[in-house]
């Protein structure tokens, strides 16, 4: 199924049913759940694509077909945010060829980053990734780990307001820098962070997913897995009664409902090698997602496994 | 940055077991025949250390210095650096270890090995000869195809090991100092990566480098 941007404007169906509304497992629709982005209402799918690894594969023809499939089968499922950096080797130019492929479908919300220490090397960078996704324009566009994030910005907030740009964000990885996040999130006008919370870094709830909702910011979610960590190490293990009553199929569903159910969360974005695991991370985002207790619960049986 | 302590080598990871092992079965393949002629010269060169000709210590220097300089430009720099951006400020220490050799080679007698085979030489001799005809097997040990076998003069670990086998088998002194500098800051480089990969295979390197320190230890000073 394919999806525009015009029908994610008007697909607001799923919008009222984010929220837990009670105890336990909570219906909520049979499609994707979207969610709005806090600045301008804009709804996309809160399931998205990560790229970090997956997609670096050179100019490998088979790997870059397998990488177009998972492109493919994304946008299949409804679309949303394909997230990439200069950092991440080759994968820019795998994203282009799966999204040239497609013939650059309306339904993929294009967020990438600018990565270098210099700011005035920035704007040549950003039209380089341009060329390597080959699009003209980037939905969002975010300084990467924080690195000379004020002169990025300054270039970020300029391009948004020539229209050059949709939205601006910066990120941060593995709990790092957050004081220095939140100073950002407190004094600049910024639409998104990226940050990485799992079932295990909790960090981001005590301070910042709470301050992002006051300053209505949204919250892109990296490393859902901790790196695939995490599913590898429940591999073995039992799926938890209340896994049926949420609708999961799977560990990797558990934990991306745990996400989703915070109010503060708008896009996770899980990466992977296979179409399998893509439309099974997608469905995470349909059905039930855990109310307050529910959460907790499921934070307590995996540290206990 | 106020955290550098915090990263650990998989923070600096980008790429998959699986891209990693596939760059040796499409550098193979880009180059074919050349693998088969590296080897084949691999499998000579072994044979030299043996009962090496007087006049081979230049042609030994030339040819290793032709294969850093293949390898540094044809694997680091257009095959690697796509997925490693690392590995483009690795390659030019490959040009230099080239250059390293063109100079031994212009500048004395080459790369001279002693012209009788002693025990003191097996550790030296027993490198090259799984650089040259055990290394490439691995692929197989692993479970991977035989095409993407890490060839040497071709793939970086083998080239590498193989000079270290050749270092160790000249007498001590500042050539064979330099000519295990850069091979033994790659093999580390080369443990750290495949041991995040989580693959077997980054122990190889670290017991090249530990024999390597063991007999450059018992070695008697130049």
């Amino acid at each position: 199924m394919k999806v525009d941007r015009r029908q994610l404007l008007l697909g607001a169906l799923g919008l009222a049913a984010v929220r837990p509304r009670s105890e336990g497992a909570h219906a909520q629709t049979a499609h994707e759940v979207l969610r709005r982005i806090p600045s301008t209402g804009q709804a996309i799918p809160a399931i998205g694509l990560g790229s970090w690894i997956t997609f670096n594969v050179g100019d490998d023809p088979l790997l870059r077909g397998a990488s177009a499939e998972v492109i493919a089968a994304f946008v299949e499922e409804g679309g949303g945010m394909i997230d990439c950096s200069p950092m991440y080797g080759s994968s820019q130019g795998t994203i282009g060829y799966g999204l040239q492929r497609l013939g650059y479908p309306s339904s993929v919300f294009s967020a990438e980053k600018v990565w270098t220490n210099a700011t005035g090397d920035g704007p040549g960078q950003i039209a380089e990734t341009l060329d390597e996704w080959g699009v003209r324009r980037f939905d969002l566009l975010q300084v990467h780990n924080l690195v000379a994030w004020e002169g990025h910005l300054e270039t970020l907030f300029a391009m948004k307001a020539e229209g050059k740009l949709g939205y601006v964000g910066v990120t941060t990885s593995h709990g790092r820098r957050h004081d220095l996040l939140e100073r950002i999130m407190q004094r600049y006008p910024i639409d998104f962070i990226q940050l990485t919370y799992n079932v295990l870094d909790r960090d981001p709830e005590a301070r910042l997913l709470p301050l992002a909702q006051e300053r209505g910011i949204g919250v892109i979610v990296n490393r859902p897995f901790q790196g695939g960590a995490l599913t590898r190490r429940l591999r073995n293990e039992r799926l938890p009664a209340f896994a049926g009553d949420l609708g999961a199929e799977s560990w990797a569903q558990v934990i991306l409902k745990h996400l989703l159910s915070h109010p503060a969360v708008t896009v996770v974005i899980p990466a992977t090698t296979q179409v399998a695991h893509l439309r099974e991370n997608k469905r995470a985002a349909h059905g039930s997602l855990p109310d307050p207790t529910l959460r907790d619960r499921i934070v307590e049986e995996i540290r206990s496994l | 940055m106020t955290d550098w302590w915090s990263y650990r080598p998989s923070d600096f990871l980008l790429f998959s077991p699986t891209t990693y092992w596939r760059l040796f079965e499409l550098e193979n393949a880009a180059v074919w025949p050349l693998p088969l002629v590296t080897l084949l010269a691999g499998l000579a060169v072994l044979g030299f250390t043996f009962r090496p000709p007087t006049w081979s210590g230049r042609p030994l220097a030339l040819l290793f210095g032709l294969a850093w300089a293949w390898v540094g430009w044809s694997f680091l720099w257009q095959r690697y650096a796509p997925i490693n951006w690392a590995a483009g400020y690795v390659a030019p220490l490959f040009a230099l270890q080239a250059l390293i050799f063109v100079w031994i080679a212009a500048a004395g007698a080459g790369c001279r090995l002693g012209t009788r085979f002693t025990l003191s030489a097996l550790p030296g001799s027993l490198l090259l000869g799984y650089a040259v005809i055990l290394h490439p097997l691995t692929a197989l040990l692993a479970g991977r195809p035989l095409a993407g076998a890490e060839i040497v003069g071709i793939a970086p670990d083998p080239t590498a090991i193989a000079t270290v086998g050749l270092a160790l088998l000249m007498p001590p002194g500042v050539e064979r100092w330099l000519l295990l500098i850069v091979p033994s800051l790659w093999l580390s480089a080369s443990a750290v990566t495949l041991l995040t990969l989580s693959t077997w295979e980054g122990w190889i390197p670290i017991a090249v480098l530990g024999l390597t320190l063991l007999t450059v230890r018992r070695s008697p000073a130049a």
